[in-house]
């Protein structure tokens, strides 16, 4: 297991790695010179000089690379041009904001999702395993801003349930959750539909293999059959597809957090690239692909422990 | 006495094609501390016939005739559901064909191992110990370690071992015994036979033994029944059955065994024609159109005709052999 940990690890580092190439060379390549546009068009040039030789523009470009790269490592990624902070502060305070709302979004599909799928895979062809079929493909086709704008005027300004904006007070967990229900339901709601699904179609499969006939043939409880014998194999290409979607999921909590004003990642990157913050952008991407990356690794160790075979084969 | 009495049992399959009948008016038993072998070519109802003891057949299919006394006092299709599934593991217990996927892949061995247990009312402890013990008696290697281990680290001989092992734990009255040797090599065949043999007279369990290789059969078996079609054609002592088959079907079955060839041969022996579609079973004798010895009267459907005691052959002409009748 050890042995698993440290090569998913050492993956994960060229991942970044590489993330981190294209990240750099996408912001050189964008036309416009970052301390310009941050500067504003009535900046003098001896202005825009010193700026840019503060943010390290002037140097050569491998230069200017390296720079970025080593720094980054040593998690310097060096500082936000407006407020003259390090970006990697800024990026952190957001961070706890944007964790919260996707840990809410899995939390909503796993609960929902999981059940659902093995209910609709134990009654195969019933009622209600066909009303989740329809109900998982809709949820999936709706957008997560749509399901955030309706949410919002449903159980905020209609029946005022819950809170429309915000993400609570600091130092309140009761306050602070109510206001994650709704964001995180946008954010959640339609992998609810692709993991039922999901669980359901791997369900069926190893519903079929023999070892569940073994199981039956030695007239074990259907209990234990369905939940430990069956949906502990099924649940394997589920975790994988979680860990692909939290990809998903960020996107997705740019647009909770812009509808429901609260702050986070999201917000904090739509406002940087409105005031063309380049530093806080390239930081705020990267500390989502690490995000990203980390918790596919989290994923595939999860899967090393559900699974035997995974883990003997690496 | 009988441990399984099964008589004129007919299974039914309610499929789009129309109605399939797998199994028609089958009857056998086995005894006490016997084996017996069923043989037969894929699709005669071997299987089916393992699910409908085990009350295991698929949602479309049914029992509709004829019944299944278990232990000379259960009658097992009108049993309920949980008293069927309490028999199940307990009393009636399995091994399949396929070792490889038999066995689930994300539990440990011994835990499975424990699991089948769970009604015995052991502790932990106990039940641990139990699994090692089983473990041993297969002459599984190092079984205190084994009981960790998963599945795929084992090879597909110990993983058929294991299911036995397993399948033997409860000190079942009867093991079913699917092919359990069809995927394994023929090394491995020998010892799997002899090793299954030797537990079956420790446990003094009775064994229904599936096969299609005849020389298992030959070997391991007391007594053989003989599917076609999903009928008993024929059944009764090894020997007879070996030495003396009467059903033209039974005698092409054994004349088709590569290991009763004499010689060499260019061509293996086949019987010519192929199993008749189940939907629309031909009306009598359900080998007549591949028989070589049909009569006018094969039209109607024969009776079990007693050869010998113990010996049933269902063909109207079974009371001649058929090295008889060709000297005449």
């Amino acid at each position: 297991m050890l042995n698993y940990a440290i090569k998913r690890l050492g993956l994960a580092v060229v991942i970044v790695s590489v993330a981190m190439t294209l990240l750099f060379s996408m912001i050189y390549l964008i036309p416009g010179d970052p301390a310009s546009v941050a500067l504003g068009p009535r900046a003098t040039p001896e202005m825009v000089a010193a700026l840019r030789a503060r943010m390290g523009l002037d140097q050569p470009v491998w230069v200017q690379f390296w720079n970025f790269y080593s720094g980054a490592w040593t998690g310097d990624l060096g500082i936000e041009v407006l407020s003259n902070r390090p970006v990697l502060t800024v990026v952190m305070e957001q961070l706890p904001f944007t964790l919260a709302l996707i840990a809410g979004g899995i939390t909503w599909s796993v609960a929902l999702g999981i059940p659902l799928g093995c209910m609709a895979a134990v009654r195969r062809g019933s009622f209600a395993d066909r009303l989740v079929g329809v109900l998982s493909v809709a949820v999936i086709a709706v957008p997560s801003f749509v399901v955030a704008i309706y949410a919002l005027l449903i159980f905020a300004v209609a029946l005022q349930w819950l809170p429309a904006i915000g993400a609570g007070e600091p130092g309140d967990l009761g306050d602070q959750l109510t206001h994650l229900i709704l964001p995180s339901l946008a954010v959640g709601l339609g992998w609810v539909g692709y993991i039922a699904r999901m669980v359901r179609a791997s369900m069926l499969e190893v519903l079929e293999a023999s070892h569940i006939r073994t199981a039956r043939a030695f007239g074990l409880p259907e209990r234990q059959i369905t939940y430990r014998y069956a949906l502990s194999i099924a649940i394997l290409p589920t975790v994988t597809l979680l860990g692909i979607g939290i990809g998903q999921m960020l996107s997705s909590a740019v647009f909770a957090e812009i509808v429901f004003a609260r702050p986070g990642i999201g917000k904090l990157v739509y406002d940087a690239i409105l005031t063309r913050n380049y530093p806080l952008v390239t930081g705020a991407v990267l500390v989502t692909t690490v995000l990203f990356v980390v918790i596919n690794v989290i994923a595939d160790l999860i899967i090393g422990a559900l699974d035997p075979r995974v883990r003997s084969g690496f | 006495m009988t441990v399984l009495a099964v008589s004129g049992l007919s299974v039914e399959f309610t499929t789009e094609g129309g109605t399939l009948q797998a199994l028609r008016d089958v009857s056998f038993e086995v005894p006490e501390r016997k084996i017996v072998g069923v043989v037969g070519e894929s699709g005669c109802g071997k299987s089916t016939l393992i699910n409908a003891i085990l009350g295991l057949l698929a949602d479309n299919g049914h029992v509709s005739a004829g019944e299944i006394l278990f232990e000379g006092a259960q009658e097992l299709t009108t049993l309920d559901p949980t008293s069927m599934r309490a028999l199940r593991g307990e009393r009636i217990s399995t091994v399949f064909q396929d070792p490889m996927g038999a066995l689930n892949p994300v539990l440990s061995v011994g835990r499975q191992m424990v699991n089948v247990q769970y009604r015995s009312g052991r502790s932990k402890a106990e039940k641990t110990a139990r699994a090692v013990e089983m473990l041993q008696k297969v002459r599984i290697p190092d079984a205190e370690k084994a009981v960790n281990r998963y599945p795929h680290e084992f090879s597909g001989g110990m993983k058929q071992r294991i299911a036995i092992a397993m399948a033997l734990m409860m000190e079942p009255a009867l093991l079913i015994a699917d092919e359990p040797t069809t995927a394994l090599d023929a090394t491995l065949e020998v010892a799997t036979i002899e090793l299954l043999k030797e537990l079956q007279e420790e446990i003094g369990c009775s064994v229904l033994f599936i096969s299609h290789h005849l020389g298992v059969i030959a070997e391991l078996c007391d007594e053989v029944i003989v599917m076609y079609a999903g009928e008993v054609v024929e059944r009764g002592d090894v020997r007879d059955i070996f030495n003396d088959p009467r059903h033209p079907y039974a005698h092409r079955l054994l004349d088709c065994d590569p290991a009763r060839q004499k010689g060499l041969v260019r061509h293996l022996p086949t019987i010519p024609g192929e199993i008749p579609d189940l939907r629309a079973r031909p009306e009598g004798c359900i080998f007549r159109p591949r028989c070589h010895r049909a009569e006018a009267r094969c039209t109607e459907t024969p009776p079990e005709i007693v050869v010998s005691p113990g010996h049933m052959a269902r063909c109207w002409v079974a009371e001649v052999p058929e090295r008889a009748e060709a000297a005449r």
